[in-house]
C-alpha cells in the first residue's frame, strides 16, 4: 500500500482537534485543587458523561485497529468480544458490583480490595494492574506510530512524541476530569469519524447481501486467514460454526468461547479493570454509578457495525482484486504477508477523499489518545494512592500527593513510550492484549465474586488465590502452543508440549479458564483453612450479605439500574439470534 | 459540573462541520476525488450533519444553562 499524500484541508482538520483537545486540559487546569479533584474528578460527573467516558477509555488501538483485524480475520464471529463478552459484563458491574465499589468509598479497585481483604492483596493487584495499563499504553502508541507510518509516511519516533507529549499536556493540567471530558469527545469523533466508512464501504460492496456473497468466497477459499477452506457463510454467521474448534478460523468451540471469552476474560476486564472502573467512580451519586457502565453498553452493542464491518469488508473487497493480498501487506515489510492490522487503513485510503479523509485520521488519533490517556490516569491514580501513599511515602499532605499525581503522569508516560517499542515485535496487537489480560485480569474476577457475595474469604484466601491464578495461566502459557507458532512469545516456552491449540485466541480462552479455575478454588480452600480478618461491621458495604439492599424510590423506569439491564440483555439476545 | 463538557463539543463539531462542507463546495466539481467515495460529495454531506450534531450540542448546553439560573429572588 503506498502512502497518502494529506491535503491542507485534513491537516487543518487534525490542528483543530488537537487545539480543542489541549484547550480542555487548559481551561479545567484551575479547578484541579485536591487530590479529589485530579484522581477522581471530585466525584461530580453526571452519568450519560461517565457512561460515554467509559466506552471510550475502552475504545483504543485494541478496539478500532484490532477489532477491525478480527473482522477480517474471523468475520462475524469477532461480534462475541460485544455480545457475549462485553455486554453482559457490564450489565453484571452496573447491577450487582457497582454498590460495592462506590459504596465503599474506596478510591481504586486496589483499595477496594485492601478494605475488603488485606494489604498483600492489594499489593499484588497494585502492581500487577500498574504494569498491566503501561503496556496498554505502550500498545497503544505503538499502533498509532505504526499506522501512521504506513499510511502517510510519517516518522514512527515522531508519531510516539507528538501522541505522547499531548496526552501528557492534558493529563497534567486537568487530570481525570480532563481524561473524561476528552474521552467525551473523542467518543463522538470516533463514531462521526468512522461511521462513514462503514456506510460507503457497505454501499461499495453492495449492501450486507453483497458482503455476504463476497465473504462466502473467502470463507471457503484456502487461501483465507486460517489458511483452508470452512463450509460457506463462515465469515457472516456468528454461532453456526463453533460446533468443534476445526471448523471456524477462530479455533475455538462454543464452550471455549462462552466461557473463556464471555465469562472470564470479559468479567474479568469490565468488572474488575480499574481503567474502566474508576470512569464510573467519579459518578456524582450512586445511581450515576451503576447506572454508567449501563449506559455505556447502549452504544458498546452498535459498535461492532462501527469496527468490526470495516474490517470485514475490507477481506471481501480485497479478495476480489487481482493482485492477491498485496493491498494489505506491511508496505516496510511485504514480505511478512498479510498484516490484518492494515484494514482499516486500507479502507480509509479506498473510500475516504481528502476531507473526510482528515476526519477518519482523525478519530483514529482520538480513539488512540483515549485509549492510552485511559491507562494514564488509571496507572497514576493506583501509582500514588495504593503504592507511593501505602507502601513509600505515608502520611503527606494532600498538596503532595497531587504533586505525586503530576509527576506520576509525566514518568508513566515515560514508562509507556518503552512499552511502545516493546510493542513492535508483535503481530496482532489484539493476541498480546489479550495475554496481558489472561495473566493479570483472568483470576482477579474469582476474587472479586468471592469477596463480593461470600463473607467468609479471608485475606490470605484472596492473596493466594490470586498469585495461584496467576501462576496456572502462566504455566499453561508454557507448557502450550498455538498452531504454528514460531516464537516462545506465542506459548510453549517451557519447552515440553501437552497441548497444540488451533489459534492463539484458543490457547488464551483456555488459559483465562485454567486461571480462573484456580483461583476460584485455592480462594475457598485457603479461606476455609484461616480464620476470618475482617468482622462483620468491618465488611458492612463491602459484600452483599452485609449490605441493605438500595432502595431508589422515585427513579423514573429507565434510570432503573435493574431495568436497563433487563432491557440491554434483552438487545445483546436479539443481535445474537440475527447473526446467528 | 465546571463547565458543560457540550460546550466543546458543540464549538468542534461545528467548525468540522463549515470546514468539510465548505471544502466540499469548493471541491464539488472534482470528480476524480469523489470516484473514492462512489461518486458521493461526502465532505459536503457530512460537513451539513456535523454541523447540525454540533449545533444541537450547543443548543442542549444552552438550555441547560438557562435551566440552571436561580430564580429571582
Amino acid at each position: 500500500m503506498k502512502t497518502i499524500q494529506l491535503g491542507l484541508i485534513d491537516y487543518l482538520i487534525l490542528s483543530v482537534y488537537f487545539l480543542f483537545v489541549l484547550g480542555i486540559g487548559w481551561v479545567l487546569k484551575r479547578y484541579m485543587r485536591t487530590s479529589t479533584d485530579f484522581f477522581l474528578s471530585g466525584r461530580a460527573i453526571p452519568a450519560w458523561i461517565a457512561g460515554l467516558a467509559f466506552i471510550s477509555a475502552n475504545l483504543g488501538a485494541q478496539e478500532v485497529m484490532g477489532m477491525a483485524a478480527n473482522g477480517a480475520k474471523y468475520g462475524i464471529m469477532t461480534s462475541h468480544f460485544y455480545w457475549v463478552g462485553a455486554i453482559p459484563a457490564m450489565v453484571f458491574v452496573g447491577v450487582f458490583m457497582m454498590p460495592f465499589y462506590y459504596g465503599s468509598k474506596a478510591r481504586s479497585v486496589p483499595e477496594y480490595l485492601k478494605l475488603r481483604f488485606d494489604e498483600k492483596t492489594r499489593g499484588f493487584n497494585a502492581i500487577s494492574f500498574a504494569t498491566m495499563t503501561v503496556f496498554s499504553s505502550g500498545i497503544s502508541m505503538f499502533a498509532l506510530a505504526k499506522l501512521f507510518e504506513a499510511l502517510l509516511g510519517w516518522n514512527f519516533h515522531f508519531s510516539i512524541f507528538i501522541s505522547a507529549v499531548i496526552v501528557l499536556f492534558y493529563i497534567f493540567l486537568g487530570g481525570l476530569t480532563s481524561a473524561i471530558y476528552n474521552e467525551v469527545l473523542q467518543f463522538f469523533l470516533i463514531v462521526l469519524g468512522f461511521l462513514p466508512l462503514t456506510l460507503l464501504g457497505l454501499k461499495g460492496i453492495g449492501g450486507w447481501d453483497g458482503l455476504v456473497g463476497k465473504l462466502n468466497i473467502v470463507a471457503t477459499s484456502p487461501a483465507n486467514s486460517a489458511g483452508k477452506a470452512f463450509a460457506s457463510g463462515t465469515w457472516t454467521e456468528s454461532w453456526s460454526h463453533l460446533g468443534t474448534a476445526a471448523s471456524n478460523p477462530m479455533g475455538v468451540e462454543w464452550f471455549g468461547l462462552v466461557m473463556g471469552l464471555g465469562f472470564v476474560l470479559s468479567f474479568g476486564y469490565w468488572c474488575t479493570d480499574f481503567l474502566v472502573v474508576q470512569r464510573a467512580m467519579a459518578a456524582n451519586s450512586m445511581s450515576a454509578a451503576r447506572r454508567t457502565p449501563l449506559i455505556a453498553s447502549l452504544p458498546k452493542m452498535v459498535f461492532p457495525a462501527l469496527v468490526i464491518l470495516p474490517g470485514m469488508i475490507a477481506i471481501a473487497l480485497h479478495f476480489q482484486s487481482s493482485d492477491g493480498f498485496l493491498p494489505l501487506a506491511n508496505p516496510s515489510n511485504p514480505a511478512e504477508g498479510l498484516d490484518y492490522n492494515m484494514a482499516v487503513p486500507y479502507m480509509l485510503k479506498n473510500f475516504f477523499p481528502s476531507g473526510v479523509l482528515g476526519l477518519g485520521l482523525t478519530a483514529l488519533m482520538a480513539s488512540f489518545m483515549s485509549g492510552m490517556a485511559g491507562n494514564v490516569t488509571a496507572f497514576n491514580t493506583v501509582w500514588t494512592y495504593d503504592i507511593y501513599q501505602s507502601y513509600i511515602r505515608p502520611g503527606q499532605s494532600d498538596t503532595h500527593y497531587l504533586w505525586m499525581g503530576r509527576i506520576t503522569t509525566v514518568w508513566g508516560i515515560g514508562l509507556s513510550v518503552a512499552a511502545a517499542y516493546f510493542a513492535r515485535n508483535f503481530n496482532n496487537i489484539m493476541d498480546v492484549l489479550q495475554l496481558v489480560f489472561s495473566y493479570v485480569n483472568a483470576p482477579l474476577f474469582a476474587t472479586f465474586l468471592l469477596g463480593m457475595f461470600w463473607r467468609r474469604a479471608t485475606g490470605h484466601g484472596a492473596f493466594f488465590g490470586l498469585l495461584a491464578g496467576t501462576l496456572a495461566c502462566m504455566l499453561h502459557h508454557g507448557l502450550t502452543i498455538p498452531h504454528g507458532a514460531t516464537s516462545p512469545v506465542k506459548g510453549g516456552w517451557l519447552g515440553a508440549t501437552l497441548h497444540e491449540y488451533y489459534s492463539e485466541m484458543a490457547l488464551n480462552f483456555y488459559g483465562a479458564i485454567y486461571a480462573w479455575t484456580t483461583c476460584f478454588v485455592t480462594t475457598i480452600v485457603v479461606s476455609l483453612a484461616t480464620k476470618r480478618n475482617k468482622s462483620a461491621d468491618e465488611l458492612r458495604g463491602l459484600v452483599y450479605s452485609l449490605t441493605p439492599r438500595i432502595k431508589e424510590p422515585g427513579l423514573r423506569w429507565y434510570k432503573q439500574p435493574a431495568m436497563l439491564g433487563v432491557i440491554v440483555l434483552a438487545a445483546a439476545v436479539v443481535l445474537n439470534v440475527i447473526f446467528w | 459540573m465546571h463547565v458543560d463538557v457540550r460546550i466543546p463539543i458543540g464549538l468542534m463539531f461545528s467548525v468540522f462541520g463549515v470546514m468539510l462542507a465548505g471544502f466540499g463546495l469548493l471541491s464539488a466539481s472534482d470528480e476524480a476525488m469523489y470516484s473514492h467515495s462512489l461518486g458521493i460529495n461526502v465532505n459536503l454531506w457530512w460537513g451539513l450533519l456535523l454541523l447540525v450534531f454540533g449545533a444541537l450540542m450547543l443548543w442542549l448546553a444552552w438550555r441547560a444553562k438557562k435551566q440552571e439560573k436561580p430564580p429571582l429572588p
